[in-house]
């Protein structure tokens, strides 16, 4: 596919070294080494439970992580608010519940952090949403409520928000999983849009459609640990680990 | 020298109501202040400011309302302060209201699923942004039928005022019967009088929560 062929430059947006976390005696994270380059698309699989949420929530710090050290845009996240209100300011994020904010429209929903964070002016945070909201193919529902829309439009405006912040990598979370299946197109191919403009992605998702057509590598993870990554054409064909191969087998026998 | 109960008396009664409301409405404004604190301290990340608002409205939820009015009349005499009965009622409502308010509203903020907290981290708002243009939106729409509601527990609360000798309702339906000896007549009218200032609140209450529980949207 054409998304494949872009050029991917060779600096690095995220690293992760010897990332450890634990709840209580529970290790979810165990020695996590990973590196994000400017415009590379991944995405991470593994079964339920295996750590992939608390990897990527690791990068934004809506989990803080006890070992290690991760390093956003050249900005190493350490105890102090300022490094940890520049690393969010960088790195968008959609959850696979939308998590749209109820009481407000639409359009507020995308203007609300380009305000009150990066403090811009009224008319600007509206052009912005307007711009992103065409992006995501929605601008008509513009002054709707959330609980007005369907599921695949919620994602939409959720992607359009985190847009509007105008962010230099995206996380997303299952941004597929809770939608009914015939929403699930209009949001990967608004994914796949992203990618068509070079934006950095995380993405964890059981989608493998999406990680053949848009992945430059998938990584496998298990029991905390990122057990296998690569690029998808040797990911899906010729899987190295024992794990890798059973994961495989349960999920494309559905 | 027993006078009999009439217009004059009932006059008397009626212009306490004023008292009544006024010391509710400071009991209400100056709770729900203290209250939104109370409420922001128990839902904090912040351990201490935590156990602060726990052991702040533990104190004043195990308590009698009727105790902690003595405590402050009384405490600011042992102290050489001269506190009024007004003051001393006005200040120990407060307390009380925000305690009780405290612990309705962090109920409502914590209704307030995770996931608009993480949202509104993930875009960047920090602690109070977040609360006001996300967090409290919402709690408040979750808050408003069990705080009309609770405001009906503040008026019926501000009669206790009358034993430390403020001059509200109740404290007049006293004096009216010391003076005409028909304490059935006097004290109907006096509780027939809270009825008409607290029904209205209790519907209101509970039209609102059933507007609030319908579906919206
Ligand atoms: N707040 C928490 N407290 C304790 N344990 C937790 C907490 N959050 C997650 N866990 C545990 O950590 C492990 C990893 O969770 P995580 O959500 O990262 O997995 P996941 O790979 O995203 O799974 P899924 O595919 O189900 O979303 C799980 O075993 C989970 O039970
Ligand atoms: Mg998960």
């Amino acid at each position: 596919m054409a998304v494949m062929s872009e050029p991917m430059s060779a600096d690095v947006v995220i690293r992760m070294e010897g990332v450890q976390k634990w709840y209580d005696h529970f290790q979810v994270l165990k020695d996590i080494d990973l590196e994000v380059h400017r415009g590379e698309r991944i995405v991470i699989c593994g079964p339920s439970g295996s750590g992939k949420s608390t990897l990527i929530r690791c990068i934004n710090q809506l989990e803080r992580h006890q070992k290690g050290r991760i390093t956003v845009n050249g900005v190493e996240l350490g105890p102090h608010h300022r490094q940890l209100d520049t690393v969010r300011r960088e790195v968008g994020m959609v959850f696979q519940s939308f998590n749209l904010f109820p009481h407000l429209t639409v359009l507020e929903n995308c203007m609300l952090a380009p305000l009150k964070v990066r403090g811009v002016t009224k008319d600007e945070a509206k052009a912005t949403a307007i711009r992103y909201l065409e992006r995501v193919r929605i601008p008509e529902q513009a002054d709707k409520y959330p609980g007005q829309l369907s599921g695949g439009q919620q994602q939409r405006v959720a992607i359009a928000r985190s847009l509007c912040m105008n962010p230099k990598v995206m996380l997303f979370d299952e941004p597929t999983s809770a939608l009914d299946p015939e929403m699930v197109k209009e949001v990967l191919d608004t994914m796949i849009g992203l990618a068509e403009d070079g934006m950095t992605m995380l993405c964890v998702t059981h989608e493998m459609g999406f990680a053949k057509s848009v992945a430059h590598r998938v990584i496998f993870m298990d029991r905390g640990e990122i057990v296998e990554q690569n690029t998808p054409e040797e990911f899906f064909t010729a899987p190295k680990s024992e794990r890798t191969r059973s994961f495989l087998g349960q999920i494309l026998a559905h | 020298m027993i006078r009999a109960f009439g217009y004059n008396e009932f006059l008397f009664l009626l212009s306490a109501v004023q008292w009544t409301l006024l010391l509710s409405a400071i009991a209400f404004i100056g709770g729900g202040i203290v209250g939104l604190f109370v409420a922001l301290g128990r839902t904090s990340d912040v351990k201490p400011l935590r156990w602060l608002a726990t052991g702040y409205i533990q104190v004043f939820q195990g308590t009698p309302l009727l105790m902690q009015l003595f405590l402050v009349f009384f405490g600011a005499t042992v102290m050489g302060i001269d506190m009024s009965p007004w003051v001393a009622a006005a200040l120990g409502l407060t307390l009380n209201t925000s305690a009780f308010l405290g612990e309705i509203w962090r109920g409502c903020i914590q209704s307030v699923p995770r996931g608009q907290w993480e949202a509104a981290s993930a875009l960047g708002l920090r602690y109070p942004g977040l609360m006001r243009y996300v967090i409290l939106p919402q709690a408040v729409k979750v808050a408003v039928p069990p705080t009309v509601g609770y405001l009906v527990q503040v008026i019926k609360g501000t009669s206790l005022a009358a034993i430390i000798g403020f001059v509200e309702l109740t404290r007049a339906g006293q004096i009216v019967n010391n003076a005409t000896f028909q304490p059935f007549l006097v004290f109907g009218i006096v509780a027939a009088i809270y009825f008409a200032l607290c029904w209205p609140l209790s519907l209101l209450s509970q039209r609102l929560e059933a507007r609030y529980a319908a579906p919206t949207r």
